[in-house]
């Protein structure tokens, strides 16, 4: 019983982590409807840029900070300078810019900081609280996560909820040229979006590296997994999003806790997910349009 | 690719839509079918067969010419030309992106490694290649199935997750596959037949490098002179219809679902006929060798070359192998250490495939093509303007 509990407190926390990922996949989604597939390299960019900080005697939670900021900056000039020219034309352009973006960088960073594993600090322990006698695997570390990751989507529903520049942004993601019309600056408003949604991304590889190693392709299996919960929520839905991260987390942890040397099957597994969601519901489990998407 | 129902949102202006018109230049008639002035005869077949025998008499040459080091790049330049090759017709001709063909050469590489643990030769090495074919076709057709219901970014994103995810099976059957450190592979001996030969043509000495740089050239051009055939045939008509307007194909009684797994499955072919190759080449399979890089390299190969050409993908692989070297060497001649310099070919190629999808959507024969055809059009309507005023 405390095996299962444990498990699925891995899950959760993993889940989390793989919503925010999603949700990062799902606001570009809305806007620009381009699966953003540079998101990981573009997270793990600002990792690298919070570890240099760390290594340079700053604190964890200013190094945050600035790696966010610099995620925001660099998710805004890839909109403006290179998404631009292939927004609203053919989709496996947008798709192939995306992937050269992606490996670009990915090199880029190899370049810049080196290709080996570095560890990354975590800013609150690792080691499990103890329930009476027993150790759960629910760590202050793992708390934050979640914490840090409910936060963010609060957030991000306030500024679109509550705020003049959200139901700007929510205006033009719904109908670009009436928008446009209303006054709405509609281009500002897109690299608005991508600056948001690398901000997100950016945090969900910074609390996937709190604790552990980090190396340049270290966000390769997160994309994918953060692309399947985006699926799974419908990629149009960031509610969807968030319950589809947190299926494939729990999903996930249970594979790689109960099938036998399931650790190695636990990429494989994705695809067998994704597969199986795509062709029983190709629009996700959340999606509301009625247009053949898939 | 064209989406009728849903027009998608255009973003700041309107783009021009390029990539259309500069695939359909890619696959226009090659000069040779249109004008009839030149020295190729009309006949599709024959055409292709002259071409054929060109390309083997050129690759003997090619061989015969150079030292070693290169012949073993030109063996690495076969697999990935065979396999940009299965790529530019899935992706050129019928508009299906996949970023898991180095997935599928994995299981023609895995499958080639496992035949040759047997001792001694126990098959005959075309049978060996042939099976690792079929194994992966059966494998295509079964992605292929899966993702003739997806398009755009989903079926990028499915197949994303299958160069992801593939080589961890390697991992998980690790007595049988060998785990991380992957199969060795023992490489066949040459054939007596092929030492008399290299004796006859250059008198060079008949090495087990030169003899897998045939291999792969013999592969090579057997691949491209079956998919030339294709593309040019009924099938490859219906696939661009398929990928042009999939509702007038529909419409006029092509279902589209069974041409898009053809597609994919005749692709899948020549990634399983690439691994095994590769696994010969490079003399192992091991899950390094299958990254995601590899998967996103042959993209970029088609997409420089020209989506939908076959000679574009065989430039486009010229230059992931030519190209590595070269910048790696500028890398370490401008400082950098050799581990960095190393990731300068990857930067490369990402800034290469964003540049050339922004400002030449065509890719390399695309571009020239389209450049000839024009110019074409406007010789052919300046002749045709005075004839009208003389009439008139």
């Amino acid at each position: 019983m405390s095996y299962f509990v444990n498990v699925t407190l891995t899950g959760l926390t993993q889940g989390m982590i793989y919503a925010a990922f999603a949700l990062a996949l799902v606001l570009i989604w809305r806007s620009t409807r381009i699966v953003n597939f540079a998101q990981g390299s573009m997270a793990a960019a600002t990792t690298f840029i919070a570890l240099a900080l760390v290594q340079a005697g700053w604190s964890y939670w200013l190094a945050l900070v600035v790696a966010l900021a610099s995620g925001f900056v660099l998710g805004a000039i890839i909109e403006r300078v290179i998404i631009r020219p292939v927004e609203g034309g053919n989709e496996l352009n947008a798709v192939i810019v995306a992937l050269g973006l992606f490996v670009a960088l990915q090199a880029g960073i190899a370049i810049v900081f080196g290709s080996s594993f570095q560890s990354f600090p975590a800013p609150f322990g690792l080691e499990g609280f103890s329930v009476g006698d027993r150790r759960i695997a629910l760590t202050p570390n793992g708390i934050y996560i979640i914490g840090a990751v409910i936060v963010t989507m609060l957030l991000l529903v306030a500024l679109f909820r509550f705020t003049r520049v959200g139901l700007a942004m929510r205006a033009s993601a719904f109908s670009q040229e009436v928008s446009r019309l209303l006054g709405v600056k509609v281009g500002g408003m897109l690299t608005l979006g991508w600056g948001l949604a690398a901000v997100v991304g950016s945090l969900a590889g910074l609390l996937i590296a709190g604790g552990g190693f980090v190396y340049p392709a270290y966000m390769d299996s997160l994309i994918v997994f953060g692309f399947v919960a985006a699926i799974i929520g419908g990629l149009d839905s960031p509610v969807g999003a968030i319950v589809g991260g947190l299926i494939l987390g729990l999903a996930l942890s249970y594979i790689s806790g109960y099938a036998p040397r399931g650790s190695s099957l636990v990429t494989i597994s994705a695809l067998v997910i994704l597969m199986v969601v795509l062709l029983v519901r190709p629009g996700g489990l959340f999606s509301s349009t009625t247009a053949r998407r898939a | 690719m064209s989406d009728l129902q849903s027009p998608a949102p255009s973003a700041g202006q309107v783009t021009e839509d390029a990539p259309t018109v500069a695939t359909a230049a890619a696959n226009a008639p090659s000069a040779a079918a249109s004008t009839g002035r030149s020295l190729l005869p009309q006949s599709t077949l024959l055409r292709h067969l002259v071409l054929l025998l060109l390309g083997a008499v050129a690759a003997v040459v090619l061989l015969e010419i150079t030292d070693p080091f290169t012949n073993s790049q030109l063996a690495t330049l076969s697999y990935y030309a065979i396999a940009a090759g299965g790529l530019t017709v899935l992706t050129g001709m019928n508009g299906q992106i996949s970023l898991g063909h180095g997935a599928l050469m994995a299981v023609g590489a895995y499958t080639t490694a496992l035949l040759l643990q047997e001792p001694a030769d126990a098959l005959p090495l075309p049978l060996i290649l042939l099976i690792s074919v079929v194994t992966t076709t059966a494998v295509g057709a079964l992605v292929g199935v899966a993702a003739a219901r997806l398009h755009g970014p989903y079926l990028a994103g499915a197949t994303l997750a299958l160069a992801v995810g593939l080589p961890g099976l390697a991992v998980y059957f690790h007595d049988q596959l060998g785990g991380e450190q992957g199969l060795r592979v023992r490489a066949p001996r040459a054939p007596e037949s092929f030492e008399s030969f290299i004796d006859l043509v250059s008198g060079a000495s008949a090495s087990s490098t030169k003899w897998l740089a045939y291999v792969g050239a013999i592969c090579l051009l057997i691949t491209y002179f079956l998919l030339a055939n294709l593309v040019r045939s009924r099938i490859g008509r219906t696939w661009r219809a398929v990928r042009d307007q999939d509702v007038a194909a529909e419409l006029a009684g092509i279902n589209l679902g069974a041409w898009r797994v053809l597609a994919f499955v005749v692709s899948a072919a020549a990634a399983g006929l690439a691994g095994g190759v590769l696994a010969l080449v490079v003399r192992l399979a091991a899950p390094s060798g299958f990254t995601l890089v590899l998967s996103l390299s042959l993209l970029t190969a088609i997409v420089i070359g020209g989506l939908g050409s076959l000679l574009g993908a065989l430039l486009g692989s010229a230059l992931l192998v030519f190209l590595p070297p070269f910048v790696t060497d500028l890398g370490t001649g401008s400082g950098l250490s050799s581990t960095e310099a190393a990731q300068l070919a990857p930067f490369v190629y990402g800034v290469v495939l964003i540049v050339a999808m922004i400002f030449a959507p065509a890719g390399f024969v695309g571009t020239i093509r389209m450049r000839w055809l024009t110019q074409k059009a406007k010789r052919s309507a300046g002749r045709a303007a005075p004839a009208d005023s003389s009439r008139g």
